[in-house]
């Protein structure tokens, strides 16, 4: 069949972009393999506590999601599934505006006559990959609370449960299902961070492995080292992967989170729900709002540099787009548990070693500033492949028991098939991966800061290098322009899929 | 001129079906027994979705045991999802003429004269939510008309619908066999549907699919197996 054809195809171009650029940065190796155990440690521990403060504070959030209903929760909800597709620059950006030396503040401590607060660090890179994955941890902790049945509340109230034996005999139950694998993922998100510890650690104290590939690639080019420390992240990364999908990591993408459990304690409860929320919502507006505030008078006369950079990225994060959409079906339309594993990869993966293993395939053919487009393009499609196969496998999974012997049946196969029962069926949630890939290679830096030519860079690293220069106006922006642009190609793609499908 | 099982042997996991005998073409049988006897399976054996470990299917001497469902001279109506949801009646009743739905004029006008020929004339652009389960069965039953495969097999398409209805529609099939001249088959947990197919039955016991009685005979002085069945 040439639908599984395809799909091996795809499946064999993950594992030599995974582990055959592994593989090739390696034989070019020379002096040797080096293990950094600091490196190590570091991203080992900054992971760790950024899951569990992220699962930490998500919980009360959560608790305070399930149980209350008010104005603008359909709002706070939907700012909680933004975090996931804000590209980590301007994340970064907006935690400088609150947390940075001279940010908000530091300007009241200032006031009081207490000391600084430096954000660089091992702190501030937990405070960016709480700011970035507590939200995601809400969403699914609150779909664990909305999946507890409502006959169970019912149940529980009719026996006079007050909120401590509902903690005891709903929701502890509940928690210790969701947590584990949730924990597990957030850990597996934060080893393979790059652009946090690029803009916010730094230094021996503050490096994760990821980060000591670039510095080992781009300052010492020195492959040896880069290639140890990659097997060294990829082995770390496949054994979190592994420990998290026996936790049964959480799929992560559910919509429909508007209902409410039918119980609200009242009392001091109600007042520590308030007060959780509005927390909550500030820790996630403020740091966005002062990018918005201070990058909206800039926009209109943004340097045509940064107009160019926006443009190339658009570029790459269409065709990553199209090119994951379309692996990411083919995987997600073959059965087998080999596929479900061979999309899982490139979770492990580190997209620095996949962008230098390209590059060294591709060096004796050509120049790499030539190609430094058409690779990124390629190592955001293969990053962003696993999120877009967990939106697709679902429904091609129902797609297929559904239909399939009918198609079967009467013949429907190859592009006839695509066109008259994949494409109608499917148009949401492919509409939905193609906008979640894009937005993701939107924001996405990378590679392309190993080896972006200088002039020609993409829009996250226009504002990295603004920022680097202390340009925070202009850094503030561009940074704005790149969330417009990132969450203005997720939303037209989701709707050019649900527009026409309500079937 | 026939549909001849050879030594069928279907095995999955504990399960296990033997079949050997032949039906002649024209013929209307049901296939009648217990549930999880494996009638369905059967069925899906000859529609071709289920390789049988051993033994051939044969159509007129011809060796249809590997080919593809599509290809096989037989259409089948599924329990449920007989229609594409997404897709107007016209278009579904179209993948019967062509899997790639191009369509030219007079395939258009063919279209037209199946639904009008169910009762459903002028309904070509609706999709099939609108659409009632005894409306629903006539499409998929146009559709088989359109395909205009010898043999047409039905897994239980009415089990669903109101005695009244599910008659009416008995009524429909042989009407449209009697059209086309095609052999039936199908798969009943009633043996009045049996009945009023008024032709041959084949009784599923005991993991073996016993060749086509007549069947009056044989509802009338069942066998113990069907009798157990029967109650």
């Amino acid at each position: 069949m040439a639908g599984r054809a395809f799909a091996l195809t795809v499946g064999a171009a993950i594992v030599a972009l995974t582990l055959g650029t592994l593989a090739l940065v390696g034989l070019r190796a020379e002096g040797g393999w080096s293990t950094d155990y600091s490196a190590l440690r570091f991203t080992v521990v900054q992971a760790a506590l950024s899951a569990l403060i992220s699962v930490g504070a998500a919980i009360p959030v959560a608790r305070a999601l399930a149980r209350r209903r008010f104005r603008g929760r359909g709002a706070l909800v939907a700012l909680l599934g933004a975090p996931f597709l804000l590209p980590v620059i301007v994340a970064v950006l907006g935690l400088l505006a609150v947390f940075g030396r001279s940010g908000v503040l530091n300007q009241l401590t200032g006031l009081a006559g207490l000391p600084r607060i430096d954000i660089y660090g091992l702190h501030g890179v937990v405070l960016a990959h709480v700011f970035l994955n507590m939200p995601l941890a809400v969403r699914l902790i609150l779909q664990g609370w909305l999946a507890i049945p409502a006959e169970r509340f019912r149940l529980a109230q009719s026996l006079g449960l007050g909120p401590r034996g509902i903690f005891r005999h709903l929701e502890r139950p509940m928690l210790q299902e969701v947590l584990p694998g949730l924990t597990a993922l957030i850990f597996v998100i934060c080893l393979t961070s790059f652009a946090v510890a690029l803009t916010l650690g730094g230094g021996p104290a503050a490096t994760t492995v990821e980060l000591a590939i670039y510095q080992a690639l781009r300052f010492q080019f020195d492959l040896g080292r880069a290639a140890s420390l990659s097997a060294l992240q990829f082995g770390l990364c496949a054994m979190a992967v592994l420990l998290a999908l026996r936790l049964s990591a959480p799929g992560g993408f559910g919509r429909g989170l508007d209902r409410v459990v039918d119980i609200a304690p009242a009392g001091w409860r109600r007042g520590s729900d308030t007060l959780v929320l509005v927390l909550a919502a500030l820790f996630l507006i403020v740091p966005l709002g002062a990018v918005a505030l201070r990058g909206a008078p800039i926009l209109v006369d943004l340097p045509a540099g940064v107009w160019w950079a926006a443009a190339r990225s658009v570029l790459v994060a269409c065709g990553s787009s199209v090119l994951v959409t379309g692996a990411a079906l083919a995987l997600a339309l073959t059965p087998g548990r080999w596929v479900d594993l061979v999309a899982m990869l490139p979770l492990a993966a580190s997209s620095l070693v996949m962008g230098t293993g390209l590059f060294i395939g591709l060096y004796p053919l050509v120049a790499p500033e030539a190609v430094a487009l058409p690779v990124t393009l390629m190592v955001n499609a293969v990053l962003a492949l696993p999120f877009a196969f967990r939106i697709l496998r679902p429904a091609a999974t129902t797609l297929t028991s559904d239909y399939g012997v009918l198609a079967q049946s009467l013949g429907l196969r190859g592009v006839a098939r695509l066109r008259w029962l994949t494409w109608p069926r499917l148009r949401a949630p492919l509409g939905f991966a193609a906008g979640v890939s894009a937005a993701l290679s939107m924001g996405d830096l990378g590679v392309i800061a190993l080896f972006a030519a200088p002039d020609r860079p993409t829009l996250p690293l226009m504002v990295q290098q603004l920022l680097g220069a202390y340009r925070m106006d202009q850094a503030a922006g561009a940074a704005l322009l790149l969330v417009l642009l990132s969450f203005g190609l997720f939303a037209l793609l989701d709707w050019g899929g649900r527009r026409g499908s309500a079937l | 001129m026939a549909l001849h099982c050879e030594n069928i042997d279907i095995r999955m996991d504990d399960f296990r079906l033997t079949a050997n005998w032949r039906i002649e073409t024209g013929a209307r049988v049901a296939i009648i027994g217990p549930s999880g006897a494996g009638k369905s399976t059967l069925l899906m054996a000859l529609a071709g979705f289920i390789l049988p470990s051993a033994g051939h299917i044969l159509w007129n001497g011809q060796d249809v045991t590997r080919m593809p469902p599509a290809d096989r001279p037989m259409t089948t109506l599924f329990q449920d999802q007989n229609l594409f949801p997404h897709l107007s009646l016209t278009q579904n009743l179209g993948l019967g003429i062509s899997p790639r739905l191009r369509l030219r004029k007079d395939d258009h006008s063919r279209i037209n004269a199946a639904l009008d020929r169910v009762g459903l004339g002028g309904m070509g652009a609706r999709k099939p939510a609108s659409l009632s389960g005894g409306q629903q069965g006539r499409a998929a039953l146009a559709r088989a008309l359109l395909r205009d495969k010898p043999v047409l097999m039905l897994d239980e398409p009415f089990a669903a619908l109101g005695p009244a209805l599910k008659t009416e529609m008995l009524g429909q099939v042989a009407d449209v066999a009697d059209t086309t001249g095609a052999t039936v088959l199908m798969v009943t947990h009633d043996p009045a549907d049996a009945r009023r197919l008024c032709g041959q039955t084949i009784l599923l016991a005991e993991g073996v699919a016993h060749p086509p009685q007549d069947t009056i005979p044989l509802l009338d002085h069942p066998p113990p197996a069907l009798r157990a069945y029967l109650g």
